[in-house]
């Protein structure tokens, strides 16, 4: 591999995904091993600030382009846009977020640019001159060794897999525009909205998550409204469950995951399912509660750092994972184990 | 209105997989429709319902990916054609765009491609992507809903952010999340035409392109180093003291 390398700077109207300097981290390891210079690009409204943004964690140059064509994101002036600047700067290698964005942009420049995509890699050596990049398969059950045989290599690191550099404030400079490469009347989609989500933290990004399964609906003690019939009444105790769920990530800053047995039952929007067909996440604290831990949830949170598990049943397959473990009622444990947060957080 | 779904056949999610020899295995577990592709017949099967159109579903693979495409078949897609040949083996990802593209020119007058959002075996995710720009058509990832409104569609699309609402014109390229709904299941009917169906196969010659070069290797996979915990069950006279004592050990590990 030769050539320069181009870090991908993912940002929404104007904000950074945090994940995308922990792509710089993983440039400057190449960039030591192989030579050449890195060149950082965001792009979209606001972005000359984000592109700016790239200097203190050491780049070459960092470069953005705030045409009105790319302010909402489309794949296609985007892809168009990032191939150029590539061929340009003699990138050997892209790198990328592993976002929505990244991934997407990243699998269609190597069809401009004929190069090998290898997405959410989560290790990276240089032996021989070659890039070895590692990524987890099977939803992390394996890993995988992917070598890109040409140039351009295409890598997207995954969230939390590389730490983000240090900055340093002292390194300042100017962003370069560059111009959009296709014009409005040739791109062929439109952005017409957004409907937000509901907030809070997201759970790639999170260094804590607190999870529910199906026991967050098992309190027999709870009586719901007399006007609900048993799959309402089920519903409305599995709310009340993640109440307490909630609360406690609150309080630990941490974001609120689930089961695909809980997300299936509908007691949570999809959005928050762990596992191999929902988010896989690697925080440093998961507590899982009430969740029995099937293969397909441990192969979205296996990597995690400190794994606690909450659970009536001794013999769930959680507690095979865990750190730290509890046999019992969820909802006897939750309540005061936020208390104890809060005193020793000072919240 | 024509429908192309591009379907992947997988081990199934609760298999046990392991690496043996750099090989993966996954016993006698059963090879099923890739789950994220059961997003993608729903999301075709939502559309045919509004536009009355045909809906044809393909997969690249080897003969045993017909029970896949069978599958497919029996949740209400209305026909199956298998992309085999030997000259594919080894292909990477690239390499099966370009292949799904040639065989979605060859179809003719595809309105939309549907793809799931990723396969469950190699966690990829770039294939809708890919196809999209061997096509030349715009991609919408992830979509969660989908609408045909006069000759253009109306998408929204789950993001990091929320949610983005997109209008295409067509053709175009769709993945789907699994905010769609849920799959639906094969119904008896459905099956009976399934095992009924006879599955053309295309080689690479029928669509007319030799196999394409990959660009990128696999010459390794490894099983993950296994996790060395030491299980330490917390236990106490009442809730509160349980509570205290996991809020120290979990104060002691540095992690907040």
């Amino acid at each position: 591999m030769s050539g320069n390398f181009l870090v991908y700077i993912d940002q929404f109207k104007g904000q950074a995904l945090p994940t995308s300097w922990e792509v710089l981290s993983a440039a400057h390891y190449l960039a030591e091993k192989l030579g050449g210079s890195i060149y950082a690009l965001a792009l979209g409204e606001a972005s000359q600030a984000v592109a700016e943004m790239a200097y203190q964690y050491g780049v070459e140059q960092a470069l953005y382009c705030d045409d009105p064509s790319l302010a909402d994101y489309r794949p296609e002036p985007y892809t168009a846009l990032v191939s150029k600047i590539a061929q340009e700067k003699g990138v050997g290698v892209l790198l990328f977020p592993t976002t929505s964005r990244g991934r997407e942009v990243a699998a269609m420049c190597a069809v401009d640019l004929q190069g090998g995509v290898m997405p959410d890699v989560t290790e990276l050596e240089v032996v021989d001159g070659k890039i070895i990049a590692t990524r987890p398969v099977y939803a992390g059950k394996l890993l995988a060794k992917a070598v890109c045989d040409v140039e351009p290599a295409i890598i997207t690191t995954r969230v939390r897999a590389f730490k983000k550099p240090q900055g340093d404030a002292s390194r300042a400079g100017v962003a370069q525009r560059v111009d959009a490469v296709m014009a409005e009347g040739d791109i062929r989609t439109k952005v017409t909205g957004y409907a937000q989500a509901g907030g809070g933290v997201s759970l790639t990004d999170a260094n804590v998550i607190v999870s529910g399964g199906r026991g967050v609906s098992n309190n027999p003690n709870l009586t719901p409204p007399a006007d609900m019939d048993e799959k309402q009444a089920e519903i409305w105790r599995a709310q009340q469950g993640f109440k307490l769920v909630g609360e406690l990530a609150a309080v630990l800053g941490g974001a609120v995951g689930a089961s695909r047995a809980a997300v299936d039952a509908g007691y949570i929007p999809y959005a928050h399912q762990v596992g191999q067909t929902g988010k896989v996440v690697s925080p440093d604290l998961y507590i899982a509660c009430g969740i029995s831990g099937a293969i397909q949830h441990q192969a979205g949170m296996r990597s995690s750092k400190i794994i606690v598990a909450i659970n009536k049943d001794p013999d769930a397959p959680i507690f095979k994972l865990a750190r730290y473990g509890v046999v019992g009622d969820l909802y006897a444990i939750l309540p005061p184990l936020t208390e104890a947060f809060r005193k020793r957080l000072g919240k | 209105m024509n429908i192309v779904v591009c379907v992947k056949q997988v081990p199934d999610s609760a298999a046990k997989v392991v690496a043996e020899g750099g090989r993966v295995t996954w016993g006698d577990a059963p090879l099923v429709l890739n789950p994220w592709d059961e997003f993608a017949v729903e999301a075709a099967l939502i559309l045919q319902e509004a536009t009355d159109a045909n809906v044809t579903v393909i997969s690249v693979g080897g003969e045993s990916t017909k029970e896949a495409l069978k599958t497919a078949l029996a949740m209400g897609c209305g026909q199956a054609i298998l992309i085999s040949d030997p000259a594919l083996e080894g292909a990477d990802s690239r390499a099966i765009a370009q292949v799904l593209s040639a065989a979605i020119q060859k179809i003719g007058d595809v309105d939309v491609a549907f793809f799931g959002k990723q396969a469950i075996d190699g966690d990829m995710g770039v294939t809708a992507a890919q196809t999209g720009r061997f096509l030349g058509w715009p991609v919408l990832s992830l979509a969660s809903t989908i609408k045909l409104e006069g000759d253009k569609l109306v998408i929204e699309r789950s993001i990091e952010e929320g949610r983005q609402i997109v209008e295409s014109k067509l053709p175009a390229v769709i993945s789907v999340s699994k905010d769609i709904g849920e799959p639906r299941y094969p119904s008896f009917m459905g099956i009976r035409k399934a095992s009924r169906a006879n599955i053309p196969v295309w080689s690479l010659a029928d669509l007319g392109i030799h196999a394409p070069t990959p660009l990128v290797r696999w010459p390794d996979v490894v099983n993950p180093p296994a996790r060395e915990v030491k299980t330490e069950i917390i236990t106490g006279d009442s809730p509160q003291q349980i509570a205290e004592q996991l809020a120290d050990k979990i104060m002691e590990e540095k992690v907040l």
